[in-house]
């Protein structure tokens, strides 16, 4: 006998303002209308999945000092229209990124308090950090944060709309007319929080919510980004999901827990995935490959070689050879307000491995770009994309997956129909919701307030 | 057409806990237990839409409520704690087709650009029935759960500040052209970034660069709107507002009022511009007078005092409110916003009881006839301050 099954989590990513998502598509529709997010949202929860994801970004992304015009662009605020899919969903996950830079422990506490009290328990918080001065132009205190303090500010920003979240414990509001008295408690709310990022004291005015608090995701994939996610995460959104890339980032992750007093079930781990459905493995390969061709333009192509090589590049043609010149070493200038930008670490030596790939294979610009970036995570028939997800986790690669459809809103629709019945014939997937809150379909306790620590 | 026979009053609703009056929690129906769920809020906006109410407001604040001016109060008597105001709004959107619904925002402590983008939002999930009520708090324990401002600031000030947040809001919701989204496959380009504009705001109080990351809302510009206590807040309805409530006490205030918004609109140079300019009472609606005064007056005996207000406390049926609202409209008011004593109560009287009243004398609508927030209130759609005449 083997171990049990692990069950698979499942995610659905609202297409985003990057090149996965294909806006060129006859089925594309709108990126903001509230209908695309009604159909996408009703499409998870029909298939059961977890939750709905939502991404954000405080600017809109420039290069070359131009707003980027290749991509989707535009997106609706996070907490509003997550409030809003709650009226149309009756157990879907609600998962949002908030920025713990450009905004405040109250105000945000409140606002995913009052998120998971509006939705019965459905609030989720992807902690993202920053600390750009471009976009900071758009915010009272702007650039303010030195960028080796913005895991600190994470970290204290999350402690601090902890101690609002705990400083009710439920059981305050009686209610109770005939008795008239309303609170139990005269102090509920009462908070004081002294740290280097936070100076406030006073009283929370959202009692105690359904989930306690919010699921807390983290994104990062740093080390002080798994640090933090070992720490005070619930779930990780991770970026490995290929199996040997995959188990080493879940053994690595998992293995940080023991230090805070973790147990490895208390952290799931979720790398993002693309997907490409076909009748059969060969179809899906083909339309795969139609796909990066719709989201690897010549210019979109030019735009993604000038983030490595951070020089204006527009005089390169992308059917032709890659340029000759090298990247220009340092802070990117060229592309700005996007996170992706940082995987290159060393472009120097990207760009080296480039032209030699480019050279053996004689792949133009664009060729490169389509072969080097973005290939699709998973790419068959149904079946083959339902064996591939449920070896992945049961393997420990992952313990699910948040899927990035490149089409809004329908781009879900063939997983939902096709992919999830064979994980449910395969008993790794629920038939049902077993509870109404996210907690209870991510297999998470509520969480415990913790003693007041002396005077 | 007659004189006599002006433009249909405008009636919104101001939504607060259990109702205006502080005992309103302890009165039957009132279901104080059920503050923070989403049901109750969508009964409420249910029962003002079947009213065919122009909008309802959502009272919000960044502290505890208290009726100490500086600090917590320690009491237990009354309702305590509260759900954010553009979070239950967009809850309840889905949830209705025709009524506004305008969420308060305290200026004084938030970002002007997550408030434009997440008003936008709600008039796109609401497709077109977003508005904003703004406030300044001059709370020093607000202001402690920010610990951004140190010292305590003047109301001119804060006024100030909040005509910049909202002229901020208002240059965001305008960052984006109505027709920027070009999806131009020949061309590759998603967007026209000539239609997409940096609003460069600087002021004493912050800078914002934008464009904001959410497309222009559905009306363009929502309606902006502020309650004028006194005079001090005209200058910010002139400047920043589509809609001011003020809390006249007889026609003669309000008529006093409405002068001297008019004044302050001609004195910031926007005289010509659409500024209705609503009256704000408290009311208790009952069957006869005598039953209204005595609910009145039993609740102010559960509350163990006399509950008072900055507006007019009404006490009366829904015939005599009727009376005093076609009275003071003549003295300038383009509508109402009623503090419905107890909602569970007063909220059905007014949309059952004062409605129809009001059209028996041909004074409101008999059904919802526009689709927006800015065509209930006859508000047109904007131009967008950056887009070029077509040439």
């Amino acid at each position: 006998m083997g171990k049990p099954l692990k069950q698979i989590h499942l995610a659905a990513h609202f297409p985003g303002v990057n090149n996965t998502t294909v806006w060129s598509h006859p089925e594309a529709g709108s990126h903001i209308d509230f209908d695309s997010f009604v159909h996408f949202a009703q499409t998870a929860e029909r298939a059961r999945f977890d939750f709905l994801f939502l991404a954000e970004g405080l600017r809109l992304r420039e290069q070359g000092g131009r707003i980027h015009d290749l991509d989707v662009v535009g997106r609706p605020d996070t907490f509003t229209v997550l409030s809003a899919l709650a009226a149309v969903t009756e157990h879907l996950g609600l998962t949002g990124t908030i920025n713990s830079t450009f905004n405040e422990p109250y105000e945000v506490a409140r606002q995913f308090a009052t998120l998971d009290h509006l939705s019965g328990g459905r609030a989720a918080w992807n902690v993202v950090t920053s600390w750009d001065a471009f976009t900071g132009e758009n915010f009272r205190r702007g650039g303010f944060l030195p960028r080796e303090e913005r895991y600190g500010r994470a970290r204290e920003f999350l402690a601090t709309a902890n101690e609002l979240f705990d400083s009710w414990d439920g059981g305050e509001v009686l209610a109770d007319p005939a008795s008239g008295v309303f609170l139990r408690d005269a102090g509920a709310g009462a908070f004081v929080h002294r740290g280097e990022q936070f100076d406030i004291s006073g009283r929370f005015n959202v009692p105690r919510s359904p989930q306690g608090r919010p699921v807390v995701f983290q994104a990062g994939d740093s080390d002080e980004g798994r640090e933090f996610a070992a720490a005070d995460a619930d779930a990780i959104f991770g970026r490995y999901a290929t199996l040997e890339e995959g188990r080493a980032f879940y053994a690595d992750v998992k293995g940080r827990l023991a230090r805070y007093g973790r147990t490895p079930d208390q952290l799931k781990i979720l790398p993002a995935a693309t997907f490409v459905l076909g009748d059969t493995d060969a179809e899906a390969r083909e339309l795969a490959r139609e796909v990066r061709l719709a989201q690897v333009s010549g210019a979109t192509a030019i735009s993604y070689l000038e983030h490595v090589w951070n020089r204006d590049l527009s005089a390169y043609d992308p059917d032709g050879p890659l340029p000759e010149v090298d990247p220009v070493p340092g802070e990117n200038t060229v592309a700005r307000g996007r996170a992706s930008v940082r995987m290159f670490r060393d472009p120097l030596a990207t760009a080296r491995e480039w032209r030699e790939l480019a050279a053996a294979r004689k792949l133009s610009i664009r060729e490169l770009v389509i072969e080097t970036t973005g290939r699709q995570t998973f790419i068959g028939s149904p079946a083959t994309v339902a064996a591939a997800i449920d070896d992945l986790v049961q393997q420990d690669a992952a313990d699910g997956f948040i899927l990035v459809p490149h089409l809004t809103p329908g781009g879900l629709d063939g997983f939902a129909d096709t992919v999830v019945p064979l994980l449910q014939e395969r008993g790794v997937f629920r038939r049902e919701y077993s509870g109404p809150t996210l907690r209870d379909h991510l297999g998470l306790a509520a969480p415990r307030i913790p003693a007041p620590t002396g005077p | 057409m007659p004189p006599s026979d002006p433009a249909p009053l405008h009636l919104a609703v101001a939504l607060e806990g259990a109702g205006w009056h502080p005992a309103a929690w302890r009165e039957p129906g009132a279901r104080p237990g059920e503050l923070t769920t989403a049901r109750y809020w969508a009964d409420l906006v249910a029962e003002a839409e079947a009213g065919l109410l122009d909008f309802v407001t959502f009272e919000d604040a960044l502290g505890l409520q208290s009726t100490d001016p500086a600090e917590a109060d320690g009491r237990t008597d009354l309702v305590r704690g509260r759900l954010d105001a553009v979070l239950v709004a967009a809850r309840v959107a889905p949830l209705t087709r025709h009524i506004g619904l305008v969420p308060s925002v305290t200026a004084t402590h938030t970002e002007p650009f997550h408030v434009s983008k997440a008003v936008a939002t709600l008039d796109h999930v609401s497709r077109g029935r977003a508005g904003l009520r703004v406030q300044i708090s001059e709370r020093p324990d607000e202001a402690r759960h920010f610990g951004r401002r140190t010292a305590s600031e003047p109301a001119s000030v804060l006024l100030a500040e909040a005509a910049d947040h909202v002229e901020v809001t208002r240059r965001l919701w305008d960052s984006w052209e109505d027709d920027a989204e070009i999806r131009d496959v020949a061309t590759g380009r998603f967007v026209d970034r000539e239609r997409l504009h940096h609003i460069d705001f600087e002021g004493p109080h912050f800078s914002v660069r934008g464009p904001s990351i959410t497309p222009r809302p559905p009306q363009g510009q929502p309606p902006v709107s502020a309650l004028a206590a006194d005079a001090s807040a005209y200058p910010l309805l002139a400047r920043s507002a589509d809609l001011g409530y003020v809390t006249a006490r007889d026609a003669g205030q309000a008529r006093a009022a409405v002068a001297g918004i008019r004044a302050a609109q001609e004195a910031a140079g926007r005289a010509g511009r659409p500024l209705h300019v609503f009256g704000e009472l408290t009311v208790f609606l009952d069957a006869s007078p005598a039953a209204a005064t005595r609910r009145l007056q039993r609740l102010d005996s559960v509350h163990g005092s006399a509950y008072t207000s900055d507006a007019l406390l009404f006490a009366g049926t829904p015939a005599q409110l009727a009376d005093l609202l076609l009275d003071w409209r003549r003295a300038g008011l383009g509508g109402f916003r009623l503090r419905p004593g107890v909602l569970a109560h007063d909220l059905p009287a007014i949309t059952r009881g004062l409605v129809p009243e009001l059209q028996r004398r041909g004074a409101f609508r008999r059904s919802y006839g526009a689709s927006s927030l800015r065509g209930l209130l006859g508000l047109p759609r904007p131009a967008n301050r950056y887009a070029r005449p077509a040439a």
